[in-house]
């Protein structure tokens, strides 16, 4: 995998892409046009959660090497911190455990500070069989 | 996350106002994540209220299958849900989303529009915990639940 990654339809919708590899793992970098705000000036609760989810099946998909039609979300928590202002946010996610099955993934979303994150989320992930 | 306005800059400001005067109806989104989303109004009850989201190439998770991305069902049920939150303190009042949680019970079926159903189940001082669902046909074949909770807040800065 690398920064070229192709992303989702949705994520290309919004900006959203590959700055770099951390470690095998892709940080998602998005600058929030107009199309990702919510109330005027912020971004919008759920493109955060979005940009969540992107960066953690992006890093099921670089990490584990699984091809991105095998993953099913199960559920997402999104754990929402702070308010957004529109510009330049980033995520990237972490792989708590691979199993056979299922993937345990958090991921985290910050702007201008790595240590304060505005949102986090869990996930659980399905690995539907492979053709 | 629920102003509406006609062109940037005009914005009519919904809050401090009771939820029965909500023009919910006239929730046109113009600009913003509305305007990708084209989310509407769809649904009112005693204490639920439905929005409802267009399938549109543009948000799916997979160009091939069409499957709607997670993102765009988050942002249904926490419009949804939020707008719940002010219908049972019957005010439009400034909150943020705390958490949201979605289980995905089924992918939703490519082409088809999502209703999404928000119901505040109660509320704590400044606390509000909502619920929601998003279907297609019926809420007995739902595609996703989700949990959550809202807090009032002052005047955003």
């Amino acid at each position: 995998m690398t920064a070229g990654m192709e992303l989702s339809p949705y994520a290309q919708s919004l900006g959203m892409h590959v700055a770099q590899m951390e470690d095998g793992l892709p940080l998602i970098a998005c600058d929030a046009g107009e199309l990702a705000l919510g109330r005027p000036g912020f971004w919008h609760g759920g493109v955060i959660g979005g940009l969540l989810e992107i960066a953690a099946l992006s890093a099921i998909r670089a990490k584990l090497g699984i091809d991105g039609k095998r993953l099913k979300t199960v559920n997402i928590t999104v754990q929402f911190m702070r308010s957004a202002p529109a510009g330049r946010a980033f995520a990237i996610g972490t792989i708590e455990r691979a199993g056979r099955r299922l993937v345990t993934v958090t991921a985290a979303a910050w702007q201008e500070d790595r240590n304060r994150h505005i949102a986090s989320a869990q996930l659980t992930v399905l690995l539907t069989p492979e053709d | 996350m629920d102003e509406k306005s006609e062109t940037p800059g005009e914005i009519q400001t919904p809050y401090g106002k009771p939820f029965a005067d909500y023009d919910m109806r006239a929730m046109m989104y113009h600009s913003g994540h509305g305007a990708l989303l084209k989310q509407q109004f769809h649904a009112l009850g005693e204490n639920w209220v439905e929005l409802a989201l267009p399938w549109n190439a543009a948000i799916a998770i997979d160009a091939e299958t069409g499957v709607l991305a997670s993102g765009p069902v988050i942002s249904l049920l926490d419009n949804a849900t939020g707008m719940a939150a002010w219908q049972r303190r019957g005010m439009v009042l400034h909150q943020v989303t705390v958490d949201l949680r979605l289980d995905y019970l089924r992918a939703p079926t490519p082409g088809r529009m999502l209703i999404g159903r928000g119901e505040c189940h109660g509320i704590s001082g400044e606390l509000s915990f909502v619920r929601g669902v998003a279907y297609e046909d019926s809420l007995d074949d739902p595609v996703a639940r989700a949990t959550g909770t809202y807090m009032l807040i002052g005047e955003p800065s």
